[in-house]
């Protein structure tokens, strides 16, 4: 199973970001495999809008099953569950906390958009 | 001849000023646009109830799912992020999209139509030869340009005078609304608020428009000089002075037009008209 967290930077030392759609980085982890790759999501970070459905279309090209963010806005959550994507919600202070926390069955599963939209 | 009234500034008197040159010309079969289409007001001095009302619409792709293979070109193209591509399927984010059509003309597989999806209105009132035509957005849509665009393109051709009440500030919305225009003013006041924002304000001007533009300082007496020291280190003609008066505020406040509450203002807006359309090159 592949697991996205969203981050400032390319490595699960790296600080944990709590924005979605405008995290620089995703770190991802491959349980089975145990490896740890990253996406670079500037592209999103400078978005004039967008930003949400632009990084749940990252991931979802990474075919993760499992997000872990800060929050998740309507227009993202509209996707991501659509895709069956879990999305977990956390303050940890790294990317490591974080997954650790997922593992450690720490975290509840969102079911529904935690945050409202920008725009309206 | 279009005349623009903008500023940096917000309220230092564009809406007052435009209606009381729209108001001597009246007339003259003049238009008197209201392109500040967040917060419309020229209405409010228009007693009678709009004689029409216009849906302003973008178009809006629609995906034929039998016919996308989801190659993803359209999400690459457009330049807004409103597409994505979830499970083979393209998906449109309409409260994101601008209407560019490039989606519709990229598509190889012919799987998108267009179909308008509705930003604001158009409301038309007329006051005498006056006409008003005033933009306003729904509320909750980000899109000011499509419906600025769309109350400029409601006049008619060739109408001896167009007035435009444009927004505050220098942004998309205030360009759009000074694109075109033979001559602009700008409002200000003699504060530093109302300096820094007109020199913002000039700045954007001298980018984007080659009219001929002049400054009208509303509320004279209060503040300092800079103002008018700045316009002349810049050879910017000051084209009126307008002292604060309590009159006219409690006039507007009212909805009584500067000309209705002080009629001895037509002549010298009568005198900027003409010489602003003489500096302009447009023939009288």
């Amino acid at each position: 199973m592949k697991i996205a967290i969203s981050s400032q930077g390319p490595l699960p030392e790296d600080p944990f970001e709590k924005r979605f759609g405008r995290a620089p980085f995703f770190v991802i982890h491959d349980t089975e495999t145990g490896s740890i790759s990253s996406i670079n999501n500037h592209q999103n970070l400078n978005a004039l809008q967008g930003a949400g459905i632009q990084s749940a279309q990252n991931i979802l090209n990474e075919n993760v099953q499992v997000l872990i963010t800060g929050h998740c806005g309507p227009k993202a959550w509209q996707l991501l569950s659509r895709a069956e994507i879990k999305v977990y919600c956390t303050e940890a202070s790294s990317v490591k906390d974080a997954l650790g926390l997922y593992l450690e069955n720490k975290l509840k599963a969102l079911d529904n958009a935690d945050v409202e939209s920008h725009w309206l | 001849m279009k005349l623009a009234v903008a500023s940096g500034k917000g309220g230092t008197g564009k809406t007052t000023l435009a209606l009381a040159l729209a108001e001597c010309l009246e007339h003259e079969d003049t238009f008197l646009l209201d392109c500040d289409v967040e917060e419309p007001n020229l209405h409010l001095f228009f007693s009678s109830p709009s004689v029409d009302n216009k849906v302003v619409s973008i178009l809006c792709p629609s995906i034929d799912e039998k016919q996308c293979n989801a190659c993803g070109l359209c999400k690459e193209y457009c330049q807004y992020n409103a597409i994505v591509i979830v499970k083979q399927k393209a998906i449109v984010f309409s409260d994101l999209c601008h209407g560019c059509g490039a989606c519709t003309l990229i598509c190889p597989q012919n799987a998108i139509q267009d179909y308008p999806h509705q930003i604001g209105r158009l409301e038309i009132s007329k006051k005498n030869k006056l006409n008003l035509v005033q933009g306003k957005i729904d509320i909750g849509t980000p899109l000011a340009i499509p419906v600025i665009k769309a109350v400029k393109k409601s006049v008619p051709n060739n109408v001896p005078w167009l007035i435009l009440d444009c927004p505050p500030g220098t942004s998309c919305s205030m360009i759009h609304s000074i694109d075109g225009a033979d001559a602009v003013i700008l409002v200000t006041e003699p504060t530093p608020f109302g300096l820094h924002d007109l020199k913002l304000a000039v700045a954007t001007l001298r980018s984007f428009s080659s009219a001929y533009f002049g400054v009208v300082i509303n509320r004279c007496n209060i503040g300092d000089e800079r103002v008018k020291d700045y316009c002349n280190r810049e050879s910017i003609p000051i084209l009126l002075q307008i002292p604060e008066s309590r009159k006219i505020a409690e006039a507007y406040a009212q909805g009584v037009s500067l000309l209705q509450a002080i009629p001895e203002y037509k002549p010298l807006m009568k005198t900027l008209l003409l010489s602003l359309k003489q500096k302009s090159g447009k023939t009288i």
